[in-house]
């Protein structure tokens, strides 16, 4: 008869936890993964400490362009240029007028999130642009100042800022025309929306820069920053038209049936069951086009309007700093970088808020 | 039971009743479309008069009088302005499948690599992505083509791989191939293997069905594809030369030349979209549920069949909408090379043709229909292919 023998316990697998066993799981699981984690550190390892030299120890941060000996970046270029950067032309006395207007927006903008009245939310959205005009452009008291002096990055924020509020009503009425049961309207919104989605912008800002002003009466002078903020806004409509289509797709037809049997209008349908859903679901995608468009408010340049990146351009044309455009390209990377990444993650804080979903 | 006849209320006013209202709603929108196409048609025939502008679309035959950096076609000053606009819109096409072709491989690494186990390569790949997709692209065209490519040495100094592909701030320089009329017998031997695969692969398809056994189709495939027109290459004498690029006096002559401005527009259109079409492969892997793996390895499949049938069919789906979308974003971006002269239709038709002859109407009109015809196309196609892969349900 076997006797029960008891067996040595093995020793516990070799730590499940700490760097070690990170490092094998994440970093040298097999081989294929060892070579490809080598080649990353490489690749690293070319990349980055050239790229901090030049950004910031070889750099030149002050001074005067005499003084300029080593060969890294001369930020100096940017310090000098900065305010024509963010102003354009705008007189130096009146830089407080600009200023103002992003403090208000960022008010509001935070204001916006926090507080949950709407009428609040509706002044807000009213109030805000009409603020804006009367601070930049002047009038009511103010010295006027006339939209050619207008540029960098505040003309790069305008163009975005008006892209934004003017095409959201408009795609809106384009998505619920496209969605309508009535054929000429559906066909007169689905030609729109097909056709400014089918061309580049750059034709579009072409036309609205060279045509439009056939279009019009002689005696109708058009401004060259709102030719380019029409052919902006058309084709931003276009775009939100269809983000707030799929949005409205995935709205179940029970929503429409209740909106129905309760006895409520279209519009009271639309604007109190329909659409909020609708952009609620439709948000992440929305401010996807926002993003867009910012980046895209750099094709202004083309037709001769000095937004931040145009700026680059000019001032490194200036006789006295010439070949400066590296140092010039990295900073407005930097802002355009900055802001379209804040706003992605700013869209992920709302649509978190707006989640009514029961988690 | 009594069934209720649905009848037209009566003593509801006309106004209330969605049909009719429907009805009018539609009336004063087409009045109201008609009124806006009257006012700016007249308005543009009274200013089209006043400014003395031509019209009509005679200009495309008149001598366009202007050189052009690159063309795929022979063009000369003499040549029309017609002429202008095949050389631009070849272009636009030249720049397009270059940056496609680039911007898929691109994506499909960077994409795969994201869902990668090892650390670091996932990591780069994030950091790939958000980095490029948040600058704008016309930022990037201007970066490659003004701070780069303009830093690379004059030809004299050239970057020189083995004698037969240089590089300077004039442009990238590769040998050409001189085809003579023998070559026509590779091209038919190439046409014929193509031929052949197809009945290896039906072949192959129907040995599985009864057999159960797989054969190698795609390695078998491969090797067909590149020996035969290699053998016939060599059978028939060697068809075809290379004409390799000389450094004469200041400047490269003979071979290919990819000038820079082609080279900075495709290397940022590629790299730009390629930060999308990742993100398209990355969401169509993920969206492929876990399940399926799983049941595949129960069954006992193997890691690249499960891969080949299981894995990827149904991620294609997902990928391939937004990647063909993204092939459209990157042909309506290539008009952005007009910010560095690169002679594609914008450039040169809405550029300096326009510049020239100063019908603005006819000339946008007809840029944005070249584009608006190949989006309606690239539409087709992926209708096409929608329907081909979607699941056949029942």
């Amino acid at each position: 008869m076997a006797t029960y023998e008891t067996k040595q316990a093995r020793p516990a697998p070799s730590g499940t936890r700490g760097i070690v066993h990170w490092l094998r799981e994440n970093l040298f699981s097999s081989i294929t993964s060892s070579i490809l984690t080598i080649l990353s550190f490489v690749l690293l390892y070319l990349i980055i400490p050239p790229l901090l030299d030049w950004m910031i120890f070889d750099a030149t941060w002050s001074g005067t362009k005499e003084e300029i000996t080593k060969d890294g970046a001369r930020w100096i270029f940017i310090y000098e240029k900065f305010n024509q950067f963010i102003y354009g032309f705008y007189p130096e006395d009146q830089y407080y007028r600009p200023n103002l207007v992003l403090a208000i927006f960022i008010l509001y903008t935070i204001g916006f999130r926090n507080i949950n009245n709407t009428l609040v939310r509706a002044f807000i959205l009213i109030s805000f642009p009409i603020i804006s005009v009367v601070l930049l452009h002047g009038g009511f008291g103010l010295e006027i100042i006339p939209t050619t002096k207008w540029g960098g990055l505040l003309l790069t924020i305008v163009i975005a800022a008006v892209g934004i509020i003017v095409s959201f009503p408009i795609g809106i009425i384009f998505a619920l025309g496209r969605q309508s049961d009535m054929p000429i309207i559906k066909t007169i919104s689905v030609m729109y929306i097909e056709f400014i989605r089918g061309v580049p912008l750059i034709t579009l800002l072409f036309m609205s820069s060279v045509i439009l002003p056939l279009f019009f009466p002689e005696n109708m002078d058009f401004d060259k920053l709102l030719r380019a903020l029409i052919g902006i806004t058309l084709f931003q409509s276009a775009y939100i038209a269809e983000v707030i289509r799929g949005g409205l797709q995935a709205i179940p037809k029970g929503q429409y049936e209740a909106a129905d049997s309760i006895g409520l209008s279209y519009w009271q349908t639309m604007g109190l069951i329909i659409l909020p859903q609708a952009l609620k679901i439709s948000i992440p995608n929305i401010v996807g086009t926002f993003i867009s468009l910012f980046k895209d408010t750099t094709l202004v340049l083309i037709i001769g309007l000095f937004d931040v990146l145009a700026m680059v351009t000019l001032t490194s044309t200036d006789p006295n700093w010439l070949g400066f455009e590296t140092e010039g390209y990295v900073f407005v990377t930097f802002i355009y970088w900055v802001i379209c990444f804040s706003m992605s993650k700013y869209a992920k804080s709302i649509e978190e808020k707006f989640n009514t979903d029961h988690k | 039971m009594k069934k209720i006849k649905k009848e037209p209320q009566k003593d509801v006013a006309f106004y209330n009743n969605p049909e009719k209202r429907a009805i009018i709603y539609q009336i004063l929108a087409l009045i109201g479309i008609f009124l806006f196409t009257y006012f700016i048609l007249n308005n543009m025939f009274i200013n089209i008069e006043k400014r003395g502008i031509n019209t009509g679309f005679d200009f495309l035959s008149s001598e366009a009088g202007f050189g052009i950096l690159q063309s795929l076609i022979k063009y000369d000053e003499s040549n029309t302005h017609g002429k202008v606009f095949i050389v631009g819109l070849l272009n636009t096409i030249l720049v397009s499948a270059i940056g496609i072709f680039f911007a898929s491989l691109i994506g499909l690494l960077i994409g795969i690599g994201r869902l990668s186990k090892n650390y670091m390569v996932s990591k780069l790949c994030m950091v790939y992505i958000e980095t490029f997709r948040n600058i704008p692209i016309l930022l990037q065209i201007l970066f490659w083509y003004n701070v780069v490519l303009a830093s690379l040495p004059s030809p004299r100094q050239s970057i020189n791989y083995f004698d037969t592909v240089f590089l300077n701030n004039r442009g990238l320089y590769i040998p050409r191939p001189i085809l003579e009329s023998g070559f026509i017998a590779v091209i038919i031997a190439f046409i014929l293997a193509v031929i052949a695969c197809r009945y290896l692969v039906k072949w192959a398809r129907k040995k599985h069905d009864e057999t159960g056994e797989e054969f190698p189709v795609f390695w078998t495939s491969l090797a067909i594809l590149i020996a035969a027109p290699t053998l016939v290459f060599f059978v028939s004498g060697t068809p075809a030369t290379l004409e390799y690029s000389e450094l004469k006096g200041f400047n490269f002559i003979g071979g290919w030349t990819l000038i820079p401005e082609l080279l900075a527009l495709a290397f940022a259109l590629s790299i730009y979209t390629a930060t999308y079409i990742a993100e398209a492969v990355r969401a169509g892997i993920e969206a492929v549920p876990k399940g399926q793996k799983e049941a595949a390895h129960a069954l006992g499949l193997k890691d690249h069949i499960i891969l080949k049938k299981v894995v990827l069919p149904q991620a294609l789906r997902v990928i391939i909408p937004p990647v063909i979308n993204q092939y459209l974003n990157l042909t309506k971006n290539s008009s952005l090379a007009t910010a560095i002269g690169y002679p594609e239709l914008v450039t040169v038709f809405a550029g300096t043709s326009l510049n020239q002859v100063g019908q603005a109407i006819e000339i946008i009109l007809m840029t944005m229909a070249v584009y608006l015809t190949i989006s309606i196309v690239i539409s087709f196609i992926m209708n096409y292919i929608n329907d081909k892969i979607k699941i056949k349900e029942r």
